[in-house]
């Protein structure tokens, strides 16, 4: 019965890492004065923490479920 | 930090309407038109979406796998009526002003970027090693091991063993510098990301290949079905798309 909700939360996940692949290294850089200022460098580097500090929790509740 | 800041999420040609439904803050976004562009916006709260809000939600993969869905949902919508190029994540401007200024200044290179990519999609394809058999040794192992001494023989085994795993890697190696020289024919443009990290992925696997090309709707079903061929022992690919062209939109070119 759990079978088929680890697959689709596994697919969230995979979905989640293709999904940053592109958000945080594509799209138009359009910056200025007029904008926020959050330079490239800034943005990848704070989403890189993110996703660091994130990998433990997410294998943690994947290792916890699948037990 | 009070009232609203202007979220841009995409640039779109002057006809196109903006998209129903919610946005990076739940907000409806909205068309601001500016000659021959289109900029599709959102009015987002400042006090979540200044310098220091956003970095906060940046931070955070929950937040941040939040902000990335609403933002890819509503520049994919874009994507479905017609050419689209998308905007990099969190590109935040003081009020509408801002961005029609920018539309202004960058109206030719962001006119050129949307006839470049006209309505090509983006479309993932990643490869994984498999444990499949690499093809036969070449030679067998000599006769004189037999000779030697239990250590001698374990590391001649251990030799044998790295030997084929080597072989393997190079196997799968090869099969994967095919596949995407193949897709690569088929499309416009491609681009090499970064491997996954198996901890993210959840794959254990050796990841091989993580490239993402820009293909003409005319040539989807050939590169899909490239993609797809399971003739490959040694491989495992996945593709993954449609996807706006998130990886193509350099206003630098291709």
């Amino acid at each position: 019965v759990s079978a088929p909700a680890r697959a689709a939360r596994a697919g969230d996940e995979l979905a989640l890492v293709d999904l940053l692949d592109r958000l945080l290294a594509g799209g138009v850089v359009l910056t200025g004065e007029i904008t926020i200022s959050l330079a490239d460098v800034d943005l990848i580097r704070v989403s890189l923490r993110a996703l660091i500090s994130s990998v433990q929790t997410l294998a943690d509740a994947r290792d916890a479920a699948d037990a | 930090v009070t009232g609203s800041l202007t979220y841009l999420y995409a640039v779109v040609p002057a006809a196109v309407t903006a998209p129903q439904l919610p946005g990076v803050d739940a907000e409806a976004p909205r068309a601001l038109v500016e000659g021959r562009l289109t900029a599709v916006v959102g009015s987002v709260a400042a006090q979540r979406f200044d310098e220091e809000g956003i970095a906060h939600d940046l931070e955070d993969l929950r937040r941040l796998e939040v902000l990335a869905r609403a933002h890819h949902g509503v520049v994919a919508a874009l994507a479905e009526d017609g050419p689209v190029a998308p905007v990099r994540l969190a590109t935040i401007f003081r009020d509408d002003d801002g961005v029609r200024t920018l539309l202004r200044e960058r109206a030719e290179e962001l006119t050129t970027l949307l006839e470049r990519l006209g309505t090509c999609r983006e479309w993932g394809v990643k490869v994984w090693a498999t444990g499949s058999p690499a093809p036969p040794e070449p030679a067998a192992t000599p006769a004189t091991t037999t000779n030697g001494s239990p250590g001698t023989a374990y590391l001649m085994r251990r030799r044998a063993e790295r030997e084929a795993g080597s072989r393997q890697h190079a196997h799968g190696t090869a099969l994967t510098d095919r596949l995407h020289a193949e897709l690569s024919g088929i499309a416009l443009a491609e681009h090499r990301l970064a491997l996954q990290d198996a901890s993210l992925s959840g794959r254990r696997e050796e990841m091989l290949l993580n490239a993402t090309y820009l293909v003409r709707r005319e040539d989807e079903d050939a590169f899909r079905s490239t993609a797809g061929a399971d003739g490959d022992e040694g491989i495992d690919v996945v593709c993954t798309g449609p996807w706006p062209p998130f990886s193509f939109s350099t206003v630098a070119g291709p």
